[in-house]
């Protein structure tokens, strides 16, 4: 089977839920990777070191600069006639990027995928990661989203892979960037963080939210994320969402401070390998998922745990 | 300005999903049912929009069985004008949806079709994309903010790392995310008076679509129990635990 890896960049390096989707793909055949962007030159070598790569194909074309879904998939439609599977990262370039290959292929896709059973057979959650759903597909092709977080990330060295350079599909001319606001952090990104301090609505304030836990996360060297219930409070930017709908994270230690744990937050954390929560609610859900509790004041426990640290 | 909204009726975010004692799905047995919740906020924005002046009618529509007419008519409750109910017993997956929402556009012609960005039983955050796909639509999916224009639309996107900003011509599809708006609740009096709005019911057959299903669920089961953890005494056992781990730096 050769399967085709849609490369998620930001110009210069190889994002890491990438990584994740290359050892799906080495697990399905053959693995292509696919750089689509403006002047990729230096992230299509990187690619192609990327361990078990054959192949890099790289489209250098303006259309591609903002890794523009309806851009991109009649690219991948068309090079998809020499691959069997094509896989996206799980994340919101790859999950507005796939499903529209998908219906121009006439191929189901399979979304979120936590393993492969077999070639045609996966697992998925459904219901908020509540249940996990084992689906085997008909179709001839294949196209996969991949969680970032089941499964190993390939070693970012050691491959030898080919580049082709290929005409790109050109601007369909359907949609026009316009902008974009980046969250700047020198903090770990919460997809590849180690450490993950993450604040809730107990917090009570956007200034309270960054007194307590930024000393904390630094002291750590952790990343901050956030409950639904705390972004829309105000307290932290959405892109801090921890969640169903969310970012799914599963560092080696998550810090749950003031969140209670409704559902759809445990769904984006409890894959995490140590959990801690910090909750004045001794009944919070959050305590049936964690590892180590402290129930008590978190305007207490949370500076005097930075001190002692 | 047409809009068309399509929603689909789940189990309600606030139940526990219990995975079926045979393994076949999830229980939705006298269990209670309610509009996907980013549906909700398709409808609400698509409301806006016809409140806003830019919008003169919200077709909404909804495939399913005879249940799916109290979505739809809570969609016509909080403001939209008329219902599509397209009936079938059978699941259908979103690629099947997108083809059968893909016909009815062509033929309702709607300038702007707003969908939920995922439902929150299946997980699968497809439809709105395979819709645009199949339409050749631009695609302003996770939606945070939509500014309408004569002739195309201004979509505010959640994207990971931030917000993007793309302009799309119309017609578009948009996905709505979970900071477009907060949906309304209907009144007494436009629940009453939704009543009255117009549903017509379409038999799925009629679409002549072929809507065999290409995914074959053989179980669904549990997701891993983590085992019960520890209750600390105090900060300073916490500060031996994760100096023990390695992360304390």
């Amino acid at each position: 089977m050769k399967t085709l890896v849609w490369v998620e960049h930001d110009g210069r390096t190889v994002r890491e839920s990438t990584l994740a989707a290359v050892t799906a793909a080495g697990k399905l055949g053959e693995v292509h990777l696919l750089v689509a962007g403006q002047n990729i030159g230096s992230v299509a070598t990187t690619a192609a070191m990327i361990a078990g790569v054959e192949k890099v194909i790289a489209a250098d074309d303006e259309a591609y600069a903002h890794a523009s879904a309806e851009n991109i998939a009649p690219l991948v439609v068309k090079l998809m006639a020499e691959h069997d599977a094509f896989l996206a990262p799980a994340t919101t370039s790859g999950k507005a990027i796939a499903p529209r290959v998908a219906a121009l292929l006439d191929v189901m896709q399979i979304s979120d995928i936590l393993s492969i059973e077999s070639k045609d057979t996966f697992t998925r959650p459904i219901y908020a990661g509540n249940a996990i759903a084992t689906v085997r597909t008909s179709d001839a092709k294949l196209v996969v989203t991949v969680r970032g977080t089941a499964f190993e990330k390939a070693e970012s060295q050691g491959g030898a892979g080919t580049i082709e350079a290929i005409i790109g599909t050109g601007d369909q001319g359907l949609s026009t960037f316009i902008g974009q606001e980046r969250a700047q952090s020198a903090r770990p990104e919460l997809t590849s963080a180690k450490v993950i301090v993450a604040g809730g609505r107990a917090l009570g304030s956007v200034e309270k939210f960054a007194e307590l836990l930024e000393p904390l996360a630094d002291r750590l060297g952790a990343g901050i994320g956030a409950s639904r219930a705390a972004v829309d409070a105000g307290f932290a930017p959405n892109d801090y969402q921890v969640g169903q709908t969310g970012k799914i994270v599963a560092p080696e230690v998550y810090v749950a401070v003031g969140i209670s744990g409704a559902i759809q937050h445990l769904a984006g954390m409890k894959d995490s390998k140590t959990i801690i929560a910090i909750n004045k609610d001794e009944d919070a859900p959050i305590f049936q998922v964690a590892d180590f509790g402290l129930v008590g004041d978190l305007f207490e426990f949370v500076p005097e745990l930075t001190s002692k640290l | 300005m047409k809009v068309l909204v399509p929603v689909k009726r789940v189990l309600d975010y606030n139940v526990k999903p219990r995975v079926k004692a045979d393994g076949t799905g999830i229980e939705l047995a006298n269990v209670k049912m309610s509009m996907n919740p980013f549906d909700e906020i398709a409808v609400e924005e698509a409301v806006r929009l016809k409140e806003g002046g830019a919008v003169n009618e919200i077709v909404v529509v909804s495939i399913g069985d005879a249940k799916a007419q109290e979505t739809l008519r809570t969609a016509l409750a909080m403001g939209a004008d008329r219902a599509i109910h397209v009936v079938t017993v059978e699941k259908v997956e979103p690629l099947g949806v997108a083809k059968v929402l893909a016909k009815i556009a062509e033929a309702e012609l709607p300038q702007l079709i707003i969908l939920g960005k995922q439902a929150i039983d299946d997980d699968n955050n497809q439809t709105g994309q395979m819709l645009a796909g199949l339409l050749s639509w631009g695609q302003g999916t996770f939606a945070s903010k939509v500014e309408l224009a004569a002739d195309a639309v201004v979509v505010t996107r959640e994207v990971d790392g931030g917000l993007q900003t793309e302009r799309f011509g119309l017609p578009a599809i948009i996905t709505a995310d979970l900071r477009l708006n907060e949906p309304r609740y209907a009144s007494l009096p436009n629940i009453m008076k939704a009543k009255s709005k117009p549903l017509v019911q379409k038999a799925l057959d009629d679409f002549g679509i072929d809507l065999k299903p290409r995914l074959t669920t053989i179980s669904v089961s549990e997701p891993a129990t983590r085992p019960a953890g520890l209750k600390l005494a105090s900060v300073d056992e916490l500060v031996t635990r994760l100096h023990a781990m390695g992360v304390a730096k």
